[in-house]
């Protein structure tokens, strides 16, 4: 794995191996914590949404048999932060995950997998999957408290 | 610039009864690495005729859609078999993921073992 700082950007890239993921989170949460005003729940939803588009990009590796490593760039601002993890795995439709069905549904028991693009748009306050036949952009947006309030006030 | 190399998390899975239910208290990350252990604790104690199951998640501080995936397969096989599923989650940002999928409307959830235990006697 490797970690490049620049002022207001950290940039990791990874071998697309499972085993990376937990340190993936952790880094991208010690990240979020430079920006003061980004709530610790709020770094919380971060790291489950990270963890997804992550693993995502590494089984589209696998399924591509790609060796490339999978690179997810961080952008701290002074509002929110941005994560936009790329893979160069097959690209997938977005609009091609089944909804959920209701809580009550006996059919939502055949739900054991599917829940990750669901997961990642709930928690981060902005979320865009861009995928082509040449890879996968996942763009992760959470904002600062202060933006939160500024945006419920609009 | 920092290099480096890493080692995967595995989660720990424990099994014990309490009356007629087999409590699989788990510990680590419920994620695509820890997921299917708890998977294979969960068949092997289905396997072995264990069908009321509580899920002790008292040790998991970090879920994602891998873990979920593990619990609703559990509560579908043991409904298959005529069994049930409870769910111990005290911790906060682990339950916070379930309610995002609305899967605390679909799973028994306790905040401790006690307090599962006492909704039985």
């Amino acid at each position: 794995m490797e970690i490049e700082f620049r002022p207001g950007q950290l940039v990791l890239e990874i071998p697309a191996r499972t085993e990376f993921v937990s340190l993936v989170r952790v880094v991208v949460a010690a990240a979020a914590e430079l920006e003061p005003d980004l709530e610790h729940d709020r770094i919380d939803d971060l790291r489950v949404a990270v963890s997804e588009a992550t693993t995502n990009a590494i089984e589209a590796h696998g399924l591509s048999g790609s060796l490339d490593r999978i690179r997810i760039q961080c952008n701290l601002a002074d509002d929110e932060i941005s994560v936009v993890v790329h893979d160069e795995g097959v690209g997938f439709d977005p609009a091609s995950v089944p909804d959920l069905p209701e809580p009550e549904s006996p059919d939502r028991l055949e739900h054991e997998s599917g829940l990750g693009v669901h997961l990642m748009q709930m928690l981060a306050d902005e979320s865009e999957i861009t995928s082509s036949e040449d890879g996968t952009d996942v763009t992760l947006v959470v904002y600062s408290s202060k933006r939160r309030r500024r945006s419920s006030s609009t | 610039m920092w290099s480096g190399t890493v080692s995967g998390v595995q989660i720990v899975v424990h099994s014990h009864s309490e009356g007629d239910w087999t409590v699989l208290t788990v510990a680590g990350e419920l994620d695509v690495v820890g997921a299917p252990d708890l998977r294979q604790s969960v068949m092997d104690a289905v396997k072995t005729g264990r069908h009321r199951l509580v899920l002790d998640l008292s040790g998991v501080d970090f879920i994602d859609s891998f873990g979920l995936g593990v619990l609703v397969g559990a509560l579908k096989r043991v409904r298959l078999l005529d069994g049930d599923l409870m769910v111990i989650v005290p911790e906060p940002r682990v339950r916070r993921v379930l309610e995002v999928c609305d899967l605390d409307r679909v799973f028994t959830i306790h905040r401790s073992l006690a307090d599962a235990m006492a909704t039985l006697s």
